[in-house]
């Protein structure tokens, strides 16, 4: 199971990364949000969305074992085995292992779906 | 605070002093946020008879406790400051991201005051807030403004900026951000530019904290659950506010000429379907906005990127214009946005002109040979281009149709369609009487946003003028305006029908202050009343007659179209201005009774 985007859906309200926020951490802030949103604005005025696939290339890079699947089959970084390395952060395909002045250790997207509850859009799904 | 950034940044252009202040607690429990900071804030710090565009005006920018959180709409922002397009209160609202980035930096009020020596730009990342020299973005457009300085600073930073129009104190310049999204109404891009202060970048990397963390989770869901199951949902996704193009033509309604009508025989050109279809290439959303009216087009025909037409603009610049194709409409709502100007007085100034060139109230020595005709994008780019210069006849027009008129005389204020000195907005409403008497009352002048009230006079019977119009008028401008406290939109209760009982529990989950429906309306009826008290402040005479129709509206029936031969008689409307009054609690001069007063906390003001 992991998130999809159909980036050309999207009008980029950022109700998504405020869930995800909210998920994460139980906090309103965009800027902790495993997934990103990328205007390109005024040319050629479009939306890109990126998401966690699950692929997994993160736990393969990551030198302090610190990233496993949990039960629902997600990956998730385990915050007290972190090193703050960032490894899984350059590694990401998609960059979308985020980072915040707040927080020694990187996050990522457990697919919870909850990003998908708020999109009015019908952009983002869980397959 | 709960809910709140938890502080007011003031700047002083002039000393380049700035400092953050604690939001007051009573501010925010007396006045709620946004629309209610400004009008507060404006009425107590900016002296009576200060010039607009001096040094000593003060410029609001408000976000509210909804602002920035995981609510339906939650992207708006307030602008208030004294207008000079009117001389009284200005308070325009905006969209985007600016007023939840604002949040996130901890910040609910930016307060400028003062002049800056030099084009000056106010840079704000997190708690480093800096004035940046802002030389080589003077002169530029708002459009490429915004875009220099994300690629200078970063595509985090959310940016407000004026254009050409804004510093050379166009009367209704507005200010941009987003690519696409105005403070439109009032001038308020003109203070920023009589300040020398050309943007406003701001990036924020918080956390708001909120009071009841699960319950708001809760609520937030049933909110968005409810947008989304909307049978609305699909058509506003699709068209956004063109879907009322269409509409507004079947009811007479849609401004033509100068609103000489309501009804535009080449309507087809324009209609929501159309421009989809023609030039619609993303749908694009303000802040946590699950039912995005903007729309992002590319025009082939004139090579440029614009977000729209919203209707405003189509009506205004379309309609009263005579322009009968979406991509000429578009091409100089890009003129528009980039030279900075709303779109709205712009498109009534520019076909106020046409009328009185066709009549021979001007002629070719008063437009430099250029011939004034409806139905030409040329014609309408010209003169928006030299209104943004203010040279040749952009001079007398920059200041907006009242000005116009006063200058031009010869019967001109006739069709001068404004009130107050706002530009009227897109209803034709000479056979809608609580949608005259909406324009007659808006507290920034002929404006629509504060009472939609056309739906009802359809639903009541367009020809009454009774006092339950007058009584639907007041809820309008209660509840609407509401929402530019909460620094949310209304479009998620007007379009897709969500009900308004969502938004009293979430205001409370979130600011943790008890909060019934009832209270935030009376929030709503004193902020009302205070902007009211301060147009009897600042402007010399106020009263009634400021209160008074465009004279088209009774002197003259609709030309064309369904409602041809229709009009709204001088003596009905101020049969409605006595209802309106009585209801409302104020005198028959319009002023605010001392009970009234008393009764909303305004007691000695």
């Amino acid at each position: 199971m992991h998130l999809h985007a159909e980036s050309a859906r999207c009008s980029g309200c950022r109700a998504c990364q405020l869930a995800c926020s909210l998920h994460l951490f139980g906090e309103n802030n965009p800027k902790k949000s495993a997934l990103a949103i990328v205007p390109h604005f005024p040319d050629p005025g479009t939306f890109e969305v990126r998401v966690c696939t699950q692929c997994g290339v993160c736990a393969d890079a990551c030198p302090a074992g610190a990233i496993v699947q949990n039960e629902q089959g997600a990956y998730t970084i385990n915050a007290e085995e972190c090193t703050g390395c960032l490894t899984c952060v350059e590694a990401c395909p998609e960059q979308v292992i985020s980072t915040h002045a707040d927080r020694e250790a990187p996050f990522m997207c457990d697919a919870c779906g909850d990003c998908v509850a708020v999109c009015g859009m019908d952009v983002l799904s869980l397959r | 605070m709960y809910g709140y950034g938890g502080s007011i940044l003031r700047v002083n252009l002039t000393s380049g002093e700035i400092r953050r202040e604690p939001l007051p607690q009573e501010l925010a429990r007396d006045y709620l946020g946004g629309r209610g900071f400004g009008a507060f804030l404006l009425y107590r710090e900016v002296p009576r008879g200060t010039d607009p565009l001096g040094p000593e005006n003060r410029l609001y920018i408000s976000s509210g406790p909804l602002s920035g959180l995981l609510v339906a709409g939650a992207g708006k922002c307030d602008v208030t400051t004294k207008s000079p397009l009117t001389g009284g209160y200005a308070g325009a609202s905006i969209g985007g991201m600016l007023t939840a980035e604002m949040k996130y930096a901890g910040i609910d009020v930016i307060a400028i005051e003062g002049k800056a020596a030099r084009p000056t730009y106010l840079y704000i990342d997190d708690d480093r807030v800096e004035l940046r020299d802002a030389s080589a973005y003077w002169g530029k457009g708002s459009l490429t403004t915004e875009k220099a300085l994300k690629e200078a600073l970063g595509e985090s930073f959310q940016i407000a900026a004026i254009g050409p129009a804004g510093e050379a104190g166009v009367a209704y310049a507005c200010i941009s951000h987003d690519f696409g999204r105005q403070a439109g109404r009032g001038g308020v891009g003109a203070v920023m530019g009589a300040k020398n202060l050309k943007a406003i970048a701001v990036r924020g990397t918080r956390s708001i904290p909120v009071a009841q963390l699960e319950r708001y989770r809760e609520l937030a869901r049933a909110m968005y659950a409810a947008c989304k199951a909307a049978p609305g949902l699909e058509a506003w996704q699709k068209y956004g506010t063109a879907g009322v193009t269409t509409w507004a033509n079947e009811i007479g309604a849609f401004p033509t000429r100068n609103f000489r009508s309501g009804f535009f025989e080449d309507h087809s050109g324009l209609s929501g379907e159309t421009m989809r279809a023609a030039i619609v290439v993303t749908d694009k959303a303000c802040f946590g906005c699950p039912s995005p009216c903007g729309k992002y087009s590319y025009v082939r025909k004139h090579g440029v990127h614009v977000e729209g037409p919203e209707y405003e603009t189509t009506a205004l610049i379309g309609g009263n214009c005579a322009l009968a194709s979406i991509e000429d409409v578009a091409y100089a709502n890009y003129v528009c946005d980039e030279l900075g100007l709303d779109t709205i007085s712009a498109g009534n100034v520019v076909a106020f002109a046409i009328e009185c060139y066709e009549r021979g109230i001007i002629g070719k020595a008063d437009t430099g040979g250029l011939e004034l005709r409806f139905g030409d994008v040329d014609v309408v780019c010209t003169l928006l281009r030299q209104i943004a210069a203010r040279e040749g006849l952009g001079a007398v027009l920059a200041r907006g149709v009242k000005h116009a008129a006063e200058t031009f005389g010869r019967g001109s204020e006739a069709f001068a369609m404004q009130v107050k000195g706002m530009e009227m907005s897109g209803y034709e409403s000479r056979h809608a009487p609580s949608m005259l008497l909406s324009y007659m009352t808006c507290d920034v002048g002929a404006h629509h946003n504060r009472s939609w009230a056309i739906t009802y006079d359809i639903a009541r019977g367009r020809d009454a003028v009774t006092p339950d119009k007058a009584a639907k008028v007041i809820e309008l401008q209660h509840i609407r305006p509401l929402f530019d406290c909460l620094g949310a939109c209304r479009l998620q209760w007007v379009e897709l029908g969500l009900d308004l009982g969502h938004y009293a529990p979430i205001v409370e989950a979130i600011t943790g202050l008890p909060r019934s429906w009832e209270d935030l309306l009376t929030i709503s009826e004193r902020v009302w009343n205070l902007t009211r008290l301060y147009w009897f402040r600042e402007v010399p005479g106020f009263g009634r007659a400021w209160d008074a129709p465009p004279p088209r509206t009774y002197l003259e029936p609709v030309e064309t179209g369904p409602t041809a031969g229709k009009r709204t008689s001088r003596e009905a409307a101020e049969r409605l201005l006595d209802m309106y009054y009585e209801q409302r609690g104020w005198d028959r001069d319009g002023r605010p009774t001392p009970a009234k007063l008393a009764q909303l906390g305004l007691a000695g003001l």
